[in-house]
């Protein structure tokens, strides 16, 4: 009897502790994370700020660090290795869980921590050559002694704050998903860089636009994947004189295309509302005589935020912007001379190749007449709770080979299909770049720096001191024949490979053009007269023609006025298409509710507002409208996707020929015309609507309906911003839309002494228990900017200095 | 009632170093060294953890103006309320003392023949 009670309740007290020591599916291990001792409770932050010193013994000399009231820091580092140890050191502070997930996500390396459900997506990024690329710009940025610099002391600063860590100190999202950081090395700093590459320079139609190929013919395909825009307003102004002689550009081949097979390419469609703002207007349009650069760059919005603010001061620099968790230097900023900024080029960077294997060994595969042995790639998947798994990929010289019809997840028998010839497989030394643009003085050095850029390849705008404005769409671009990888390409012919590169020196670039202002919003880098081949298509022209139209009216500019401009809600594709479209509408098919619809339409002034119903009106129903037109000619399946022809050209279409047969609906045996078609999506579109928010009224307001997440990197909602009220919209200047937006907005007025603006949606912190983990996403969502306090000296005195933290 | 003082001291003291769990091995040490009954022994536990937790739970929550519970409430419980983080915590704290104090009770009844009084 005694024994009895005592085993069985020894038993549930052991039972009891290791149920709660440990996680159970999704839901974390509940003891641990819920003790005050070592829980989620030693998370929550004071807001005291009591000025300190931390010996770490990672610096030369010692760091002072300045906080602001909204927790940036400002470093006052005596040689260049020492400030990149303190960026190194107060990043991992605020955000090292963010720096280790984003690179073990790079590195195809989320199953370690979340189990076989990531076991796709890592697949998926080690199959891209991610490890590949990354083992190679690491030798890149080793090789040269400045990066080297960098690179090395910003691990040092990383690791020196890992190293004091126990458990309770571990960053919530550890606790949360059960783990430990591990120490911080250089090729994490690479796998940063083709984390972002990832982001913004995958995109690929290749494999769509050769089904569309296939189905189409050659004839309509070009009808209605023409290689430039109808509306469009390039980044070099049209007509700019090229001031180069160009190197030989390869012949288009006789048509080799080859056979296209139907294959379930499980391929991430590249977002069109991933892009970005900039631009810069000359010292003629400004109120001050000196130029004023604005920049927004568009990303899907993640908590914690993107961006990192900091100033780094040494004798070879004083800059301040916005970093990257995970890289050092400043990567959008300013100094005292000059001002710089980014946004995506979207360059035809990513091509596949159809390769021919031997026989089923896979060990030589055909190109240029001759086998060629294929080498082999080992990649080893940790999984959590599971026995690893390792995947053999196969590479060419073209790249590695991804995926192949009918292969199924862990399949034996290696797949045999296209190769990834991408970008992100190059050697290039990115960071040189930005080091260089941290200390640039004028225009020749910012030059210098876009040399050594590889990708992803950004639109950088540049405005300076001396009064010189100028943009380059600029990173290593592929030397091509024209259209070369807007299909398939064929891997056994070498006039199907990438031929070298444009010349660095012959990169798109434009310096104080006659109009006043240099501007780029992921448009065509340059009218067709620009030599070589970057693309065949670029973003939507909206956002840059209704910047361009703003910036030369433009006079007296003030900081404030291209703040105002970042935040534009003009909807361009609205003020193009409605007046084509709403007399084009049957109003007598339509019921009382979808004429009031019809009638918010009609009065509407295209503003994507946050308390308009038209924005939410015209999105749907365009969206619906496209599937109207396109779903019976591109019937996309499982095994052969397609693509739609462009918002642009089908807007063109509807323009110039209004009778074109792509508007009949060919599964239904009434010819439809365009006024058809546009009066049964509007009735669709306004009775789904309804569906969704009961009859118009508030729920419809373009706010409410968008409801805007900016989401937690771990997919948790606890922790993300959910509904925040915002206008603008895919298309517009103020680029907001469900998931994606201005990461980070900055203005920056040149002078004597610049003084400069920006916010981001978010906070300095990554730690949800911190106060400044979401302080500045009211001023973000109500469309201003928080003052960016640039310091001269440690002994600076502002009323917004919080804290001195000296580093030794 | 001392017990409770004494899981108390021991189970803080022992948490500033250990892993959490060490708090059930002196919830049991204690209720087997001395506890007059089964659902006394499981009150001694039950208290003595759950005080600590609960009064270090609430010295941060106040410290830092809650900055976080509703977050952590609503990932751990779907529910936004501000008492539910700390309550789970007091809640779970105490159930593994009390039942490690139970066990210690238990196990020592095996070692003596010796009638517990009930009103000790």
């Amino acid at each position: 009897m005694h024994y009895t009670k005592a085993i069985v309740f020894t038993g549930l007290t052991v039972l009891l502790v290791f149920a709660l020591n440990r996680p159970w599916g999704t839901v974390p291990a509940f003891a641990p994370l819920l003790s005050p001792f070592v829980g989620f409770w030693q998370n929550a932050e004071t807001d005291e700020a009591a000025d300190e010193e931390l010996n770490l013994g990672g610096t030369a000399e010692p760091v002072t660090v300045i906080f602001d009231d909204l927790a940036i820091p400002h470093v006052f580092a005596q040689n260049d290795r020492d400030a990149y140890f303190a960026q190194g050191y107060l990043t991992a502070r605020d955000r090292l869980w963010q720096m280790e997930f984003q690179t073990h996500a790079a590195a195809g390396r989320v199953s370690e921590i979340v189990g076989d459900r990531a076991l796709e997506l890592d697949r998926y990024n080690r199959r891209l050559g991610m490890g590949f690329g990354a083992e190679k710009s690491v030798k890149a940025m080793m090789a040269d002694p400045r990066s080297r610099e960098s690179v090395e002391a910003y691990t040092a600063g990383v690791n020196a704050y890992i190293k004091q860590l126990k458990p309770a100190d571990y960053p919530l999202e550890y606790k949360l998903l059960g783990y430990a950081p591990e120490a911080w090395e250089p090729l994490k700093c690479a796998y940063f860089l083709k984390y972002m590459s990832g982001v913004l320079a995958l995109g690929a139609d290749d494999l769509n636009m050769s089904n569309v190929l296939a189905k189409l013919g050659s004839a309509a395909t070009k009808e209605l994947f023409p290689d430039y825009p109808f509306h469009e307003d390039p980044i070099v102004p049209g007509g700019t004189k090229w001031d180069f002689t160009p190197v030989k550009i390869p012949k288009v081949p006789a048509e080799s295309r080859p056979a296209v097979e139907p294959i379930t390419m499980n391929w991430p469609e590249h977002d069109p509302a991933i892009g970005s703002n900039n631009w810069a207007v000359s010292a003629q349009k400004s109120a001050s005589g000196y130029p004023i650069l604005a920049n927004d760059p568009h990303l899907t919005l993640s908590l914690p935020s993107i961006w990192y603010q900091m100033q780094l001061v040494t004798p070879t620099m004083n800059v301040y912007g916005a970093t990257m968790p995970g890289a050092p230097g400043v990567i959008i900023g300013f100094n005292k001379k000059v001002a710089w900024g980014v946004t995506n080029v979207g360059a035809d960077v990513l091509d596949f190749y159809r390769i021919k294997f031997k026989d089923n060994t896979h060990r030589e595969y055909w190109h240029d007449n001759q086998w060629k042995p294929v080498t082999r790639r080992i990649e080893n998947i940790k999984v959590k709770g599971k026995p690893n798994v390792v995947d053999t990929v196969l590479y060419t010289h073209h790249g590695p080979v991804m995926y192949m019809a009918g292969q199924q997840p862990f399949a034996k028998n290696v797949p045999v299909g296209y190769a990834a010839r991408w970008i992100g497989h190059e050697e290039s030394n990115d960071f040189l770049t930005y080091y260089l643009l941290d200390r640039a003085n004028n225009h020749a050095d910012y030059r210098k720096a876009l040399s050594y850029y590889g990708a992803p390849a950004q639109n950088f705008v540049f405005a300076d001191a001396r009064k010189d404005i100028a943009i380059s769409p600029n990173g290593k671009f592929p030397l091509k024949w024209k259209n070369q990888g807007k299909f398939l390409l064929d891997g056994t012919n070498s006039a199907d490979d990438w031929q070298g590169w444009i010349p660095a020196e012959q990169n798109p670039h434009v310096k104080n053009p006659a109009r006043g202002f240099v501007s780029s919003a992921n448009q065509s880098s340059t009218d067709p007269t620009y030599p070589y081949y970057i693309n065949w298509q670029f973003a939507p022209a909206e956002r840059g023609v209704r910047i361009n139209e703003r910036l030369t009216t433009m006079q007296n500019a003030t900081p404030d006025s291209l703040r105002m401009l970042q935040n534009d809600n003009l909807n361009m594709r609205a003020r193009w298409s409605l007046p084509v479209f709403l007399p084009a509408v049957q109003t007598q098919k339509l019921t009382a509710v979808q004429k009031k619809a019809l009638g918010v339409l009609k009065t509407w002034r295209y503003n994507n507002d946050v308390a308009e119903i038209g924005p939410t009106i015209y999105t749907e129903w365009m969206r619906q409208y496209m599937n109207g037109v396109w779903q019976d000619d591109f019937p996309g399946t499982d095994s052969t996707t397609l693509r739609y022809p462009s918002f642009d050209r089908t807007l063109e279409l509807a323009e110039k020929e209004p009778s074109a047969h792509w508007f009949d609906n060919v599964n239904t045996s009434p010819r439809e015309t365009l006024s058809d078609v546009l009066t049964q999506t509007l009735q669709s579109a306004v009775d789904s609507l309804i569906r969704q928010h009961g009859p118009v009224g508030n729920a419809w307001n373009w706010g409410a309906h968008k409801a805007t997440k900016i989401g937690h990197l771990a997919r948790l909602d606890a922790l993300s911003a959910l509904n925040v009220q915002t206008g603008g919209g895919n298309g517009v200047v103020n680029a907001t839309t469900e998931r994606t937006g201005p990461s980070w907005r900055m203005v920056v007025a040149l002078g004597p002494q610049p003084t400069a603006y920006g916010v981001y949606p978010g906070g300095q912190s990554g730690n949800p228990g911190s106060r400044h983990y979401l302080n500045m996403l009211e001023t973000w969502r109500t469309g201003n900017l928080n003052e960016l306090l640039f310091l001269q000296s440690p002994q600076d005195k502002n009323a917004r200095i919080r804290q001195k933290v000296v580093i030794d | 009632m001392y017990q409770i003082v004494l899981i108390a001291f021991l189970s803080l003291f022992a948490q500033f170093f250990l892993p959490w769990w060490t708090l059930a091995i002196v919830a049991f040490a204690v209720c087997y060294w001395r506890s007059p009954g089964a659902g006394w022994a499981f009150w001694y536990g039950f208290v003595g953890v759950a005080i600590i937790w609960l009064m270090y739970a609430m010295l941060i929550q106040l410290r830092t103006d809650g900055v976080f519970v509703g977050r952590m409430s609503e990932l751990l419980f779907k529910a936004n309320m501000s008492f539910l983080p700390a309550l789970a915590t007091t809640v779970i704290g105490g159930l593994v003392g009390g039942l490690a104090g139970l066990s210690g009770f238990y196990v020592r009844q095996t070692t003596t023949t010796q009638i517990v009084p009930r009103n000790s």
